[in-house]
């Protein structure tokens, strides 16, 4: 296939998605099912990294506000930059390898084992069943995990800081909280919806579409987690200056 | 649809081609399948048997020609339709492609829950009948990974059966079965016509099967119907690679 039309092939195959999610019938069983495998069972791998995040996030903030004498604004800063940006962008990437490892490779095998063709064989609409469950699941479960990340983000970034200048916990809340408004929170949030639907489109669409056996299968999960991870960082530059023009309040 | 009552649905093929790049695999093929009865199709691999299969089922559309299920032109269909159509088919592949993250019993329910409001009882009664019937009693709550090659034959064909379709399309039932159980399996596939009226198209490359199963033989040659009619008017076919085909294999 000729790149362009391939590419606008990839378009239509994204665009019917979103139209689909809003047509019966509705897959609720197996949207829920793919909630789990993508929300639930992604958890610890959010909440560890979180953690992480936090304790690094912490470390850097001190580094440079001590230099203006600004220790008092660490928290602040910290939870700015973990909820705006930090908290989205790394809960995208991870969950474009976790979880678009698993769709490219997952619907790759189905493929390549006419699973596929079996599902449309039993009367059923395979891209109602399999993409359009998993692209709604994925985008219902990106903002959850964002909000996860955050919160043992900041739990790290108190432990870190306690750690040097012995913050209470409650202060330290009361610190971070006291700049970070709902403009700061609710785009960068939503903003991982975007997110989830990259991811999930991406992976599916290499996974329905792997060629030749076991190499292919190999070939889509990798694709899927490539092109999945350089669509959202990419798309991310888009949706930050989206933000501040929708939300202008929170370039102040 | 009750066992009184036996579906008489039959295929037509008009003037189908089908062409993979430079590859012609149906080349201006019409045949009729007539309705309750058994047809073999025969020919060398690679000869676009199975690719006949899956135009029947949708899976593959024509480059030209038309298929008819009954009177009803599946090529036309749009998707809900053709889903619809589908319901009266049941198909087993090559390969099997049994849904491998669910379990035997699992899969030979998929088609029941999915197009069915049979109680759940009622359900499990079916698919026990159906499991029985290929002699997989035992494996029900087996995961497909877990069967042999013939094994999964077998639970595939139960699936197949599941809807009790009118039409039963199956892809090679004797490949890795041994040459008692590819015999109970032929018997099961002639019981199924005659107590249920079953338009059966089976693809197979075994003769002793194909002459236990068939009330008509199709030869498949070069994306032609080379010959076609009982075993005996294929063994003093005027092609000679009929006849051969007809005898290399008529001990085994």
């Amino acid at each position: 296939m000729a790149p362009l039309s391939s590419a606008g092939y990839a378009v239509a195959f994204a665009a019917r998605a979103i139209r689909e999610i809003f047509l019966p019938p509705y897959e609720i069983k197996e949207t829920a099912r793919q909630l789990y495998e993508v929300g639930w069972r992604s958890l610890p791998l959010i909440a560890v990294a979180g953690f992480a995040v936090g304790i690094v996030l912490s470390m850097h903030t001190r580094a440079s506000l001590e230099r203006f004498g600004a220790e008092a604004l660490i928290p602040a800063a910290l939870m700015l930059a973990l909820v705006r940006e930090t908290g989205p962008l790394v809960v995208g990437l991870l969950v474009a390898g976790r979880v678009g490892a698993g769709f490219g490779a997952e619907l790759g095998a189905m493929k390549v084992t006419e699973q596929i063709d079996a599902l449309e064989a039993v009367a059923v609409d395979s891209f109602k069943f399999l993409v359009v469950t998993r692209t709604l699941a994925c985008m219902l479960a990106m903002p959850i995990l964002t909000t996860v990340m955050n919160f043992t983000g900041i739990i790290g970034g108190w432990l870190a800081e306690s750690a040097i200048s012995g913050m209470s916990f409650e202060a330290y809340f009361r610190s971070a909280f006291s700049v970070v408004g709902f403009a700061d929170y609710v785009p960068g949030t939503i903003k991982t919806m975007v997110f989830g639907y990259i991811i999930a489109i991406t992976a599916c669409y290499f996974g329905v579409h792997t060629r030749g056996g076991t190499q292919g299968v190999g070939y889509s999960a990798t694709r899927s987690v490539v092109t999945a991870s350089i669509l959202l960082i990419t798309a991310n530059v888009v949706l930050v200056r989206l933000i501040f023009f929708l939300f202008p309040e929170t370039t102040g | 649809m009750s066992a009184g009552a036996p579906a008489v649905t039959g295929v037509r093929l008009e003037h189908v081609s089908k062409a993979f790049g430079a590859l012609r695999v149906l080349d201006d093929v019409s045949v009729e399948l007539p309705a309750g009865e058994a047809t073999v199709v025969l020919g060398r691999s690679g000869t676009g048997k199975s690719v006949l299969l899956k135009h029947i089922v949708g899976l593959l559309h024509p480059d030209a020609g038309r298929v008819f299920l009954g009177d009803q032109d599946i090529t036309a269909l749009a998707p809900a339709a053709l889903a619809v159509a589908r319901r009266q088919i049941g198909f087993l592949f090559q390969n099997a492609a049994l849904f491998d993250s669910i379990t035997v019993a699992e899969n030979v329910a998929f088609p029941l829950r999915r197009h069915t409001r049979l109680p759940e009882a009622e359900i499990r009664a079916r698919v026990e009948e159906k499991l029985a019937a290929v002699g997989l009693a035992d494996a029900v709550a087996r995961m497909p990974a877990a069967l042999s090659g013939g094994m999964r034959k077998r639970a595939g064909l139960a699936r197949a059966m599941a809807l009790e379709p009118s039409v039963l399309l199956v892809d090679e039932p004797s490949a890795g079965l041994d040459p008692v159980t590819s015999e109970e399996i032929d018997d099961l596939l002639v019981r199924v016509k005659r107590e249920r009226g079953t338009t059966l198209v089976v693809v197979t490359h075994n003769i002793p099967s194909a002459r236990r199963i068939g009330d008509t033989l199709l030869f498949l040659h070069e994306g032609r119907v080379l010959a076609r009619g009982t075993a005996a008017e294929l063994e003093r076919s005027e092609h000679e690679l009929v006849r051969q085909f007809m005898h290399s294999e008529a001990g085994g």
